[in-house]
């Protein structure tokens, strides 16, 4: 019931933050201070829009929390907050690239499990080249790496393997062999940012092939079983690892 | 005609009763409209917007080579913007070019059309050899143009 006084967001940048926070944004943003804002406007040029990621919520003054993790920020491009909250459930998200596997052929539709709560459908022409006589070769448990186009609560998800000006791009059904093995979200991220260090050094090892999905879904074919699972063990376990436990057992393995 | 804009005027009363049926039945909120507030904040669910994520699929020391082209492609599509400006600077020189080369282009299918008109015209002098079509239409070409050009009337 008591208002709570919200904090100003490049305060908590880096930051735990926990739901229930409000966060106050800086005063051109607000819509509170109408004469500041006139004043801020007249002179700098009109603002871009204010991003307001995963983990927060418009909330009248603010940004309100809803997950609990840290608060990140990016001044580029108009800024933008967002909560880097750790998670091993896969929500489905519009535009998210995700490892898929094929539970159901049915008729035009293929139905995929891509860990969510509702398996999504992908239309047999979605992929490059597909036409009504020209089937895609795709047969009950196979990996197929795909995009959302739909993914809202209300509705089934959808997904398609081309892009928007109907390229294929890298997607499509994933070859044979390899391993496929599920971590947590924020791994993936982790994984997915440039230059990251735990790739660098993995792809000095061995001559390896992965496939990251969004939905915590890592796919990884080398030459040898052995080699591939020794990738899957170290994806696994760098999550928990610092940094220089990991460069120990990877000089470990470099020297056997 | 007295019955045709009796009837006009009929309907026109006809159709403001209607309107002001309708309009009494038709819901509207009586609360003042809202002052729109200019909001700037997006919300947004995917962290694909957020951070600067790289493409998902990888391939290290040539294990396939098709991914490894995808990645240096697919990467590379945020620094293409920065790239564009001097792609347009190549550009420019190479339409010089296609402007040289049209050049020669519309004179060789313009040739083509002409031979043959040419063609009925050298039949009819016969000095000049059917073999030899070429000069033949460089000869008589300014000859016969100046008398096949549109003459403008002079007003």
């Amino acid at each position: 019931m008591a208002a709570e006084r919200g904090v100003a967001a490049e305060a908590l940048v880096g930051q735990v933050v926990l739901p229930g926070d409000l966060l106050l944004l800086p005063a051109h943003y607000s819509e509170d201070a109408e004469g500041e804002r006139l004043r801020l406007s007249a002179g700098a040029a009109p603002q871009a829009r204010l991003l307001c990621g995963p983990g927060l919520r418009r909330s009248g003054a603010g940004l309100l929390v809803t997950k609990c993790g840290l608060l990140r920020h990016r001044p580029a491009g108009g800024g933008a907050y967002w909560v880097d909250s750790q998670q091993k459930r896969y929500v489905p998200v519009k535009g998210d690239h995700v490892i898929g596997i094929v539970t159901i052929k049915a008729g035009d539709v293929f139905r995929l499990d891509v860990g969510g709560s509702e398996p999504a459908s992908l239309s047999y022409l979605a992929f490059e080249g597909a036409t009504k006589r020209n089937r895609p070769n795709v047969q009950v448990g196979d990996l197929v790496y795909g995009q959302f186009v739909v993914a809202n609560k209300d509705m089934e998800p959808e997904m398609v393997c081309i892009d928007s000006s109907g390229k294929s791009s890298g997607m499509g059904v994933i070859g044979q062999d390899g391993f496929l093995f599920k971590v947590s979200l924020g791994l993936i991220r982790k994984l997915l940012a440039p230059k990251c260090e735990i790739i660098q050094e993995l792809s000095q090892l061995y001559p390896f092939e992965l496939v990251l999905g969004m939905n915590g879904r890592i796919w990884v074919k080398a030459k040898t079983i052995q080699q591939t699972l020794i990738i899957v063990n170290i994806l696994e376990a760098c999550e928990y690892m610092t940094a220089e436990q990991r460069k120990q057992a990877l000089a470990k393995l470099s020297g056997n | 005609f007295m019955q045709r804009g009796l009837d006009s005027q009929t309907k026109k009363q006809l159709e403001e009763e209607e309107k002001k049926i309708i309009s009494e039945e038709h819901w509207y909120l009586d609360v003042p409209d809202l002052k729109e507030k200019e909001s700037c904040i997006i919300e947004e669910r995917s962290f694909l917007r957020c951070e600067d994520l790289v493409y998902g699929r990888m391939s290290f020391k040539g294990f396939n080579p098709e991914v490894e082209k995808l990645m240096i492609q697919m990467n590379s599509k945020c620094k293409e913007e920065e790239v564009e400006e001097d792609d347009k600077m190549e550009a420019d020189v190479s339409d010089e070019e296609m402007a040289r080369r049209y050049e020669t282009l519309v004179g060789t299918i313009g040739k083509k059309f002409l031979r043959k008109r040419d063609q009925r015209v050298l039949k009819d002098d016969d000095e000049d050899e059917d073999d030899e079509v070429e000069e033949g239409n460089s000869n008589t070409r300014p000859s016969k143009r100046a008398k096949k050009m549109f003459l403008k009337p002079q007003d």
